[in-house]
């Protein structure tokens, strides 16, 4: 059984709703992807230079990154030197199972950690205006449909209506929220949040924090404080800090995991704006270079979308056109 | 970033294309990757790099490059020329209605940044002009989008029109409009929601306040960080509306903001202004040479010199540049460099426009800690007036003796003396760089 059809096994072997969900998010990026990597491998019969080129230029119009696909394509030069391929049409299964060994390498537990007794502190992190009070939101009502207590930070202070903002996200997920003025020290914000939270015996907290430029020094060493704040008040915690980014980021992304990464030691990737047109390829590059998981997917604006990450489904949901026509199936053309 | 700066890359190609006195079509197709390579890095769209490289190959392959001295530097030139030229004119003007009141209409991608650019622009037009500008709050899906508006307006002492979030943002604008004639308020601002490109829907929305405002001005702000997908979104906001301009914000990151390109390429209508911070007198007009200089990772030059100049005395900065050349730069130099810097702002913040900053070990140590700058003046008071001069005179008893003097170690010591070494080798590169240049040599900087 070729690598893709064990893929789709797999994943077809799932009923889940959410799949689908996260399928039909990525729906664009899986068509545009899919086709114009068939489109490729119609176009050129043999592997030859020329049809590596292509090859790069498909990975990197989807923000995967210069460095991760020349050495991507590298990789498959040698597999298809190794394995004597000579046609593009056996070589689409390589391409497939070297990009989904990319994405699953090491692979980490992408679930949220959430301890089993004691209070859950998540940290949320990010630069402006990705989507990190939005996530808050949505994780809030996630974690109160599955009976969990929670309480939420406004840790941003600075910008305009961010309290506010978050506040009505406290509202619609049922959860309460702890908040001074704006303007305020935000460590100060997460230090009563933590007392409530201990006094109210609520299982996870959830802090939003101000977005911040991972260039800016002092907004940077904000954030340390903010983070040595939880570490000292509760032993262990944050148990997760999450690194927001922004699906339509190109290589920036990649700086924003590592400076916040090194600054915070980010233990989970969010990724929104998924439902827009952009590729998420990044995702290639970010699980490639760092080792650092990428855990919720954000699927639109609403508080049900939010999703798991799953590196199978979205291997899958990036591919699946591309076989479609191993199984007799037609497939929507695109011309672009 | 792994990557080297094309500057450098480009070096390397053509020093292996001078060992063999002639240049053949690889080395061409070689170097043309180079400038493909580095403005994809950049998140310049892979369509526009496309057609940009073919708009370059003859100029850069021409006769003017290659019997240069330093083609390297050559292409970069021409590279840069055509990259500004693609970028247009500077154009930090808003059109205004003969009949006012003027309209400016803001869209674009959810969290791009136009809430806050409407402040800002009415901060700007307001202080630039006179004018007297109303915001109108059109955004009544994202929860406390409307505060978020007031606030702005409060801190402007401006005022905000607003329906509450109940009513049709196409209503809410016309009223807004019909408010500020009634209010002699000559301009008006229209925040609107972010929305995808793709939201078939909401775009409809947008047309139709278009159609009932007729506005002067429809901005498209643009999240500096965009990657391959900039053009889609330009493209399509561009079709729908008929753009009059575009606005990118968050260029106070480290970006390379190749999306600036893109955009400009698909939409034709220029780039107006630069949004530089979250606070509201944070917006810039939009410098193309200098955006040209950044997506090729030459770092922020103008803005630093700009900077630098309105803080160091003219004469200094000449004697420095002039050390530079001569690369007779010595630790006292450095020492007294250090401490004008420190005059002109956060540390981090004149790094960050500086090219290569972030790809010297050395720099990005004295990014992140003030701290270690005492350190370092420690260090170089403690050498003596030969050592300062001639750091390569520093052997280890030397060392020891310095460490102690200044109370760090002897690691701090080498890695001083590493990165001097370093910065000094980044100043000839930088000298080479503009030596091409007739006009006046940018690298007046007052350290480095
Ligand atoms: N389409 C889409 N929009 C999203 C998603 N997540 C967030 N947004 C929108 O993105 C915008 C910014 O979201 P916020 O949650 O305010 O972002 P933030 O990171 O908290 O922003 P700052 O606090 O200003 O840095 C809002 O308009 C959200 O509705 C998503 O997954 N898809
Ligand atoms: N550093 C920096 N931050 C900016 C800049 N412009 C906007 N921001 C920040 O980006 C985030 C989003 O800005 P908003 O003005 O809320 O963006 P928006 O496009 O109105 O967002 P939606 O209405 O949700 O679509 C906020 O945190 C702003 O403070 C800028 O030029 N530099
Ligand atoms: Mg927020
Ligand atoms: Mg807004």
């Amino acid at each position: 059984m070729s690598f893709f059809k064990k893929l789709k096994y797999k994943i077809t072997g799932q009923t889940d709703t959410v799949t689908n969900k996260f399928k039909d998010g990525l729906a664009k990026t899986r068509h545009s992807m899919a086709a114009r990597v068939n489109n490729l491998v119609k176009r050129y019969r043999k592997v030859d230079e020329d049809f590596f080129e292509e090859l790069e230029e498909i990975l990197i119009s989807a923000d995967v990154g210069v460095n991760t696909v020349l050495e991507l394509v590298e990789k498959l030069k040698d597999e298809a030197r190794t394995r004597n391929i000579k046609e593009t049409e056996q070589l689409k299964d390589v391409i497939i199972e070297v990009l989904s060994n990319m994405l699953t390498e090491d692979e980490k537990d992408a679930a949220i950690a959430i301890q089993n007794d004691g209070l859950t502190v998540i940290l949320v992190v990010g630069v402006n205006g990705v989507g990190k009070t939005t996530t808050i939101g949505k994780m809030a009502y996630k974690f109160k449909e599955e009976g969990k207590s929670v309480l939420l930070a406004a840790g941003d202070t600075f910008r305009a209506g961010a309290i506010e903002q978050l506040e009505v996200w406290g509202e619609r997920a049922g959860v309460e929220v702890v908040k001074h003025n704006e303007g305020s020290d935000p460590a100060a914000v997460i230090y009563d949040a933590i007392m409530a939270a201990k006094s109210r015996g609520v299982d996870i907290l959830i802090c939003d924090t101000a977005g911040r430029l991972q260039n800016k020094v002092n907004l940077m060493k904000e954030l340390e404080k903010v983070k040595r704040v939880i570490s000292r008040e509760v032993p262990g915690a944050p148990h997760e800090v999450l690194l927001v980014l922004d699906a339509t980021t190109g290589q920036n992304a990649m700086t924003q995991a590592k400076i916040f990464g090194e600054a915070t030691d980010v233990s989970g990737i969010v990724l929104t704006k998924l439902d827009g047109t952009a590729k998420g390829g990044i995702v290639l590059a970010i699980r490639h270079e760092l080792d650092l998981p990428v855990k919720l997917v954000g699927l639109g604006e609403g508080i049900h979308d939010l999703q798991p990450f799953d590196s199978d489904t979205f291997v899958y949901g990036l591919f699946s056109e591309m076989f479609q026509s191993e199984n007799g199936e037609d497939h929507a053309e695109e011309n672009n | 970033m792994a990557f080297e700066n094309l500057a450098d890359r480009l070096q390397e190609t053509f020093k292996k294309i001078r060992g063999k006195g002639k240049v053949s079509e690889a080395d061409v197709k070689q170097m043309t990757r180079e400038v493909r390579l580095a403005l994809l890095e950049a998140d310049v769209n892979f369509k526009v790099v496309k057609d940009f490289i073919n708009r370059i190959k003859e100029r850069a392959v021409g006769q003017e490059v290659l019997k240069s001295l330093t083609p390297g530097q050559q292409v970069i030139k021409v590279v840069q020329e055509e990259l500004t030229e693609l970028m247009g004119g500077e154009q930090s003007k808003l059109r205004m209605s003969a009949k006012p009141p003027t309209v400016v209409m803001l869209v674009g991608l959810q969290g791009a940044g136009k809430t806050t650019t409407t402040g800002k622009l009415a901060n700007y037009i307001r202080k630039q002009q006179n004018k007297k500008p109303l915001l109108a709050a059109c955004d009544v899906y994202r929860p406390a989008a409307i505060k978020q508006l007031q606030t702005l307006g409060g801190q402007l002492d401006m005022p905000v029109f607003s329906m509450g979030d109940d009513a049709s943002p196409v209503d809410i604008a016309k009223q807004a409009v019909a408010k500020a004639k009634e209010d002699h308020n000559d301009i008006v601002f229209i925040d609107t929601a972010g929305r995808l490109h793709v939201d078939d829907a909401l775009m409809e929305e947008l047309e139709n306040i278009k159609e009932a405002t007729q506005p002067d001005e429809i901005i498209l702000v643009v999240d500096a960080m965009t990657g391959q997908d900039a053009v889609n979104v330009a493209e399509s906001f561009n079709d729908r509306l008929g753009l009059t301009g575009v606005i990118m914000t968050k260029l106070d990151g480290d970006t390379r903001g190749g999306a600036a390109l893109s955009v400009k390429a698909v939409t034709g209508t220029p780039i107006k202004f630069a949004g530089m911070g979250e606070k509201l007198d944070a917006l810039e007009p939009f410098h193309p040479e200098r955006m040209a200089s950044r997506i090729l990772g030459m770092g922020d030059v103008l803005t630093l010199i700009e900077k630098a100049q309105a803080t160091v005395d003219e004469e200094k900065a000449k004697e420095m540049e002039k050390k530079m050349r001569t690369m007779s730069f010595t630790f006292d130099d450095f020492l007294e460099q250090l401490s004008q810097v420190r005059s002109m702002g956060p540390l981090d913040e004149l790094l960050g426009m500086m090219p290569g900053a972030n790809k010297i070990k050395g720099m990005k140590n004295l990014k992140i800690d003030e701290k270690q700058i005492s350190h370092i003046e420690a260090i170089i008071r403690s050498m003596t007036p030969a050592e300062k001069t001639d750091p390569d005179i520093i052997n280890a008893s030397r060392k020891k003796r310095i460490a102690n003097g200044s109370g760090t170690s002897i690691q701090e010591v080498n890695r001083l003396l590493k990165q001097f070494k370093d910065m000094k080798k980044m100043m000839k590169q930088m000298m080479g760089m503009t030596k091409g240049k007739k006009k006046k040599n940018p690298f007046n900087l007052p350290f480095m």
